[in-house]
């Protein structure tokens, strides 16, 4: 591993209490969702990662603690580097903190993420739906949420089909 | 040596009303400028000077539907448009028609989820399907050919 | 079907200024019909009189559900949906997914495979350019351009037929390698493409260079800082327009970037003109990394011999049990990456394209976020638009070059 992303590592080990995981060289750091934004604020001022590439989730559904991961990716310009952020988030229905101040960029990314998997991010200047329509109920990404497959239509099935399909009028 | 030689010599034509109708309509039908995805990049490509549609009097895009007769679906089409099509649709002046183009405008294609219409002629009415994905530009143009045929066969009694 | 919701100026009080509240500004709508926002984008446009206050864009209008869809469908079958996100880069997008899948099954893709995709990615960079410059001309009444473009665009399309049997959604690349050689002709039109091609750059620049209409208004229009353009996560040709030289392929190199010599496209003033210039360049840059490529292009395999992930040749099937079981294995449940989540990035002609995935050792991606420029470069439109007139906002628009397939997924 780089010198420098190591030292990065140790240092917000000790100050911010988070656990390391690694896979296929890269390094994704764990950490509780109140210390997200101390957290960033400091990769983004001491270590000059200056650039938020993505915040995702991903819904780990049955299970409850921590149902989803909030995912952060981080570059440096400075260093060529990159690092992962993984906030565990509990229940239904979780929130955690905007890093909007932080990086804009996260302004549109949270939107998403708040579209598609119902995560309230706390402080949010603007959390409207963006992918979705302002009307639409539940929140698609979510295990829970069916995909909407509609069933293909067969010889066998067409006539069971055509009569639910709706159909345009002039 | 009938009687429509002599008329024809004094530049006199007897036709019927419903062919001369559908033969001007189809002459220069003006398709609303209106992509959604990939395939509104198949059809540049057969507006283009490769395959020119323009040949076949589609040189003009209209980007207003008031001035034009003729949508061009193409690409998938998501719950959150299909409202906005739709009052595309009703915007355009009568007689009106329809191409899908592209397996996604004509029945969802790959997509088969929550987002995409299964097939936009769930909201307006179709009157070509155009399949591929994206349909190759000839495809396309064999579309507006088979759309003028279906024009040419109008009759008088329907619009009239 | 739902309706379409009226907004009210009350909703959007915290995106408006006071004086719209007064209607002493106006906000109008553009799109998502409009000849001149490249797809299905709206926005709405706070004005006073013909100057830009602020611009409320509203994406969405082409979600496809993409990232759900792929849950649904074993690896190899969710590749086909990667194609049709940004649909002026197919080939870009099957390279980060098949990096994604290579990395998370430490596959390896041999020698001729990855030159292959190399001189595939840079063809469909300049589909995409070729598009991007035709398009915008066309926004500022360049007619002609268009025309020439999309007269070389052919070329590329035929290529692309040439190796895969299609024009524009060819999911070539599969995980560990292509899916089968490249045919005979193939050097031969890549040749042919590369011989025309600089004196048709060339045409183009001449006819837009010289052409005051077109340098007037791009030039000093919709500019950015370098700061900003850090903060707001950009990247790809609206950053070099800024003078940062951030390149993927130079920079993380992937697929074998490492071993051409090339040169990052960087220009100083961030303005329209300056990404005009900065993607003009790269249109060289590519027909050079191109050139390298098929002068030393490898002989040997395409494929990976790793049989639990690649299916063996079709040879292979009848004379051995063993290839008859990894293919009956493959083709019915898929291969079953060992658990993990990896991050793989590469340069699109927009920028940085990611893909986040995320497997659970079953033969379905437990989730794939494809992280794409479009919908990031979007996001400084306000920042590029505001205090201009209203017919600017058009060749901004143009400048960043957005698909918004790939903003909305």
């Amino acid at each position: 591993m780089n010198e420098y992303l190591k030292q990065v590592i140790t240092a917000m080990e000790s100050r911010f209490n988070t656990s390391l995981e690694q896979f296929r060289e890269e390094s994704s750091l764990i950490v509780k969702p109140a210390f997200i934004v101390p957290l960033l604020t400091a990769l983004r001022d001491e270590f000059q990662f200056d650039m938020l590439m993505d915040v995702t989730a991903v819904d780990y559904f049955p299970q409850e603690t921590p149902r989803f991961h909030a995912i952060y990716q981080l570059y440096s310009m400075q260093h060529n580097l990159r690092i992962q952020v993984r906030a565990l988030l509990d229940g239904n229905a979780p929130s955690i903190d905007t890093v909007e101040s932080i990086y804009p960029s996260a302004n549109w990314k949270e939107r998403e993420v708040y579209d598609l998997f119902g995560i309230l991010f706390v402080g949010h200047s603007d959390l409207r739906r963006i992918q979705m329509p302002e009307d639409w109920v539940g929140h698609p990404l979510r295990k829970d949420y069916p995909l909407g497959y509609e069933e293909v239509q067969f010889t066998f099935n067409f006539e069971d089909i055509m009569r639910n399909k709706p159909q345009a009028k002039d | 040596m009938g009687l429509e030689q002599k008329t024809g010599n004094m530049g006199i034509v007897t036709t019927k009303l419903e062919q001369v109708v559908n033969w001007s309509r189809t002459g220069s039908m003006w398709p609303i400028l209106f992509g959604l995805a990939c395939c509104a990049i198949e059809m540049m490509s057969a507006q283009a000077a490769n395959n020119d549609m323009s040949r076949f009097g589609m040189e003009l895009n209209r980007a207003s539907p008031r001035q034009s007769d003729l949508m061009f679906v193409a690409g998938r089409v998501s719950r959150k448009m299909a409202p906005v099509v739709r009052r595309l649709y009703d915007q355009m002046p009568a007689p009106k028609w329809v191409i899908a183009i592209g397996d996604c405008a004509s029945c969802g294609g790959v997509f088969n989820n929550y987002a995409i219409l299964q097939g936009v002629d769930e909201i307006i009415p179709v009157d070509i399907y155009i399949g591929g994905c994206p349909p190759r530009p000839e495809a396309i143009i064999h579309g507006v050919l088979t759309l003028h045929d279906k024009v040419r066969q109008e009759k008088l009694k329907d619009w009239a | 079907m739902t309706d379409i919701r009226e907004v009210s100026v009350e909703e959007l009080r915290h995106l408006v200024s006071e004086r719209a509240l007064t209607g002493e500004t106006m906000l109008l709508n553009m799109g998502p019909q409009h000849p001149s926002t490249h797809g299905v984008l709206r926005l709405l446009i706070e004005l006073d009189g013909e100057i830009v206050v602020n611009i409320i864009p509203d994406i969405g209008f082409l979600h496809t559900g993409i990232e759900k869809t792929i849950e649904t469908k074993t690896y190899e079958k969710s590749e086909v949906m990667t194609d049709r996100q940004d649909y002026l880069n197919p080939l870009g997008n099957n390279l980060v997914y098949c990096l994604a899948v290579e990395k998370l099954a430490e596959l390896d893709v041999p020698e001729r495979a990855q030159a292959i995709r190399v001189i595939l990615a840079e063809l469909t960079r300049l589909n995409s350019h070729l598009l991007w410059l035709g398009t915008s001309g066309l926004d500022l009444a360049a007619m002609s351009v268009f025309l020439y473009t999309m007269r070389e665009r052919e070329f590329i399309q035929d290529i692309f037929e040439l190796v895969s049997g299609q024009r524009m959604m060819t999911t070539y690349f599969r995980p560990g390698g292509l899916w089968r050689d490249v045919p005979e002709g193939f050097e031969k039109a890549v040749r042919n493409f590369l011989a025309i091609m600089p004196r048709r750059i060339k045409e183009y620049d001449d006819i837009l260079r010289f052409n005051e209409i077109f340098v007037d208004r791009t030039k000093g229009i919709g500019v950015i800082s370098a700061e900003d353009c850090l903060a707001y996560g950009l990247s790809g040709p609206v950053i070099r327009a800024c003078g940062i030289p951030h390149d993927l392929r130079k920079k993380q190199p992937y697929s074998g970037y490492e071993q051409y010599d090339f040169d990052v496209a960087v220009e100083e003033g961030g303005d329209v003109y300056a990404r005009y210039r900065v993607r003009l360049k790269e249109m060289t840059q590519s027909l050079r990394i191109i050139e390298q490529a098929l002068n030393r292009l490898p002989k040997g395999p395409v494929r990976s011999n790793n049989r639990k992930y690649v299916p063996p040749p079709r040879a292979e099937i009848g004379v051995s049990m063993e290839a008859l079981i990894h293919h009956f294995k493959l083709w019915t449940e898929g291969f079953k990456p060992p658990v993990g989540h990896v991050y793989a990035t590469t340069e699109s002609p927009r920028g940085e394209l990611g893909c986040y995935m995320e497997s659970d050792g079953s033969s379905k991606p437990y989730r794939v976020h494809m992280v794409t420029p479009s919908f990031v470069n979007l996001q400084a439109l306000p920042l590029m638009g505001r205090g201009l007139y209203i017919a600017d906002l058009v060749a901004i628009i143009g400048s960043i070059d957005i698909v918004l397939g790939d903003a909305d997924r």
